[in-house]
């Protein structure tokens, strides 16, 4: 069981403002049902340009219900330029703190307020390339890049409990390293991909192969193994359910031979071979 | 607050006359049984007695009974043994929905060079015995298959699945820590080679189990230490826990009748009832083959484990798989592997009596959850998309 605070507790069990303003300012939704949790944020505006009114829904556990709770009593009052002030890290310390692992609850709440005032202030202001890391979840580079800067993050483990990328498949665990290190650097310059002698390919394309397909593979039942590189022919054995799969061959095509080109070499071909 | 436990896969409540047999063992009769004096000697005698009532139980001779501390020792002891005696063999098969005990280990020897298949299921839960058949090669060392899912309840057809795996001279072991005492088991009428069962799932105390292995088959030990349980399993026996565990397995067997009629018809109250009040809700799982006191039941559009606690408010004990509290960000394996779709897996209830559950607490139970489920969804984004949703199906 989670250790909750009184407060957390208390919001979960008494949210306040909840529902949904009529004729907003303000709107946005974030999270998905199949994340597991979502929120909408709506609020309204005074004369005085302060928040008048604000409600929320949120799909969630506890934590996710607090915090949304807990933002909305938070900034009710405040102008837009002070609400936007508040930091992920205000809504968790308001609720006198929040499990590890529910962080990424607080961050929904900042990021579900930020877009409403976006959304107020006409239209979302466009990531100029919002470059999707995790896929599971569906966290930009930018998202963790903020996550990492804003709360100091230092390992993959931090940057899941708070954006949740790398808590499915974890096949971005890699790249989630490249950019704690880089914004710890206060680096913000891109990796460039070197030209890879035989070993490194051969090396590189046994990672991959581990670390990105194999465990989507075996989420099927199937599974794949290298057999040989010879050049740019990557040659593979399918196992498992793969094996007999009429499907196997546009898997191979469609995705090994997409995920290597796309992280090892955009030269590379994959053939199957029978054992 | 009187609790209402409706969460007994995860663990169950001793029995009295379980506890009461125990009790003598730990300040009064503590011999080792090891010892060569009369003190140690009668705790042996109490512990032979305690081997033929687990015997008993699933229809096996004393000496195929191993004790061991829980069946996650008993999961591995069974796993590692057949590889260990069948050293050129590589392969294991197993399914997408075991317990941890057995999923984690064949992920870590799938680490350390063997080659795992996981079968997938159905949106109920079973396996395809065509498929399961097609899986099983000549370098596969061990099946192992869980008898109930823990999550859904679903029973495998493990007994038909041993004698395919024996046909082709494969060894087949079985997790049948949530089957035993809740369906009889046999021994005598299949041919699995190994079963583990776990004693706290069947109102005997937390940190005791056993591992089936039927006489004749090869078995090299997991823990190695002194000669007790014949040499297969060393360590001091936990006796008093073993004595519980044989008091518990000797009422299992006189339970087992209620288990399947006044238990079996509380939880298909709970269950009828529960789909009956609150829409858009559904049943996981086949609900033809499986035991007879779990449901695991979705609630669409509201999550987990805000039920758990609105529950919990009212003293009401359940499990959620749920991701979060899982504590992994993703829903229960078994429920991915079914197929469930996230609208559902996310806000997934299994409720898991026992013969101490009362009609009483069931249906406070199906009084009070409506009410909270109608409330997390008015706080739903979801909810009015549902609705419609609904009559769009």
């Amino acid at each position: 069981m989670w250790e909750y605070t009184d407060k957390v507790k208390e919001h979960f069990l008494n949210p306040r403002n909840v529902g949904e303003v009529e004729n907003p300012d303000g709107v946005a939704e974030v999270g998905s049902i199949a994340c597991g949790d979502a929120l909408k944020l709506s609020f309204k505006l005074d004369e005085n340009k302060k928040i008048k009114d604000v409600k929320f829904k949120t799909f969630g556990c506890a934590s996710a219900i607090a915090t949304s709770s807990a933002l909305t009593e938070m900034i009710k009052g405040l102008t837009l330029e002070e609400a936007m002030k508040v930091t992920n890290q205000d809504i968790a310390s308001y609720l006198g703190g929040l499990p590890q692992e529910k962080m990424h609850c607080s961050v929904m709440g900042k990021q579900a307020l930020e877009k409403a005032i976006e959304n107020y202030r006409g239209g979302p202001s466009k990531e100029p390339e919002a470059k999707i890391i995790c896929e599971c979840f569906g966290v930009t580079e930018s998202e963790i890049e903020r996550a990492v800067r804003e709360n100091n993050l230092s390992t993959v483990e931090e940057v899941t409990n708070y954006t949740k990328a790398g808590g499915g498949c974890g096949g971005c665990h890699d790249a989630i390293r490249e950019i704690i290190e880089r914004v710890r650097a206060g680096a913000t310059a891109p990796v460039v991909k070197p030209k890879l002698s035989n070993i490194q390919k051969i090396k590189m394309i046994e990672e991959t192969i581990e670390r990105e397909i194999r465990p989507s593979l075996k989420n099927d039942g199937g599974d794949i193994e290298l057999i040989d590189v010879i050049g740019n022919r990557v040659l593979v054995a399918t196992r498992g359910a793969c094996a007999t799969c009429k499907a196997a061959d546009i898997t191979l095509k469609h995705f090994v031979e997409l995920k290597l080109r796309d992280l090892v070499s955009p030269e590379l071909v994959i053939e199957e071979v029978t054992p | 607050m009187t609790t209402i436990y409706l969460d007994n896969n995860a663990t169950s409540q001793v029995a009295a006359e379980v506890m009461d047999a125990m009790l003598p063992y730990f300040r009064i009769l503590y011999g080792n049984p090891s010892s060569m004096h009369s003190f140690g000697g009668q705790v042996a005698r109490k512990i032979r007695e305690a081997r033929e009532q687990a015997a008993a139980l699933i229809g096996a001779t004393p000496e195929e009974v191993i004790f061991t501390s829980c069946g996650t020792e008993s999961d591995n002891a069974a796993i590692r043994s057949a590889l260990a005696t069948h050293p050129d063999r590589r392969h294991i098969l197993t399914s997408r929905v075991e317990h941890p005990a057995v999923k984690s280990l064949c992920a870590h020897l799938s680490r350390q060079g063997y080659r795992v298949t996981e079968l997938p299921v159905d949106k109920d839960g079973l396996l395809d015995m065509n498929q399961f058949e097609r899986s099983l090669t000549p370098d596969t060392a061990v099946v192992s298959l869980m008898w109930a899912n823990n999550e859904t309840g679903a029973l495998f057809p493990v007994e038909k699945a041993a004698e395919l795996a024996h046909d082709k001279g494969i060894l087949f072991h079985t997790d049948a820590v949530q089957a035993v005492g809740k369906i009889p088991i046999n021994m005598k009428s299949n041919v699995i080679d190994m079963l583990s069962i776990s004693g706290h799932k069947l109102h005997a105390p937390k940190g005791i189990g056993i591992l089936y292995v039927r006489k004749g088959t090869k078995f090299s030990p997991f823990l190695i230490g002194g000669h007790q349980e014949k040499e297969r399993r060393g360590g001091t026996e936990n006796t008093p826990s073993i004595i519980g565990l044989g008091k518990a397995c000797e009422l299992a067997a006189s339970n087992m009748k209620m288990e399947n009629t006044r238990v079996k018809k509380l939880r298909d109250k709970l269950e009828t009832e529960l789909l009956e009040r609150i829409p858009n809700s559904r049943v996981n799982g086949t609900r033809l083959y499986r035991l007879p006191n779990t449901t695991n039941i979705s609630f669409e559009f509201v999550e987990g484990e805000a039920i758990l606690l609105l529950m919990d408010e009212f003293g009401i004990c359940a499990s959620s798989g749920s991701a979060c509290t899982s504590g992994s960000l993703q829903p229960s394996h078994v429920l991915r592997a079914m197929g469930v779709p996230f609208t559902m897996a996310h806000g997934s209830i299994r409720f898991s009596l026992s013969i101490y559950n009362t009609e009483e607490e069931i249906d406070f139970v199906i009084e009070k959850l409506p009410s909270i489920i109608e409330r997390l969804r008015g706080l739903s984004p979801y909810w009015n998309l549902g609705d419609q949703a609904c009559t769009v199906q």
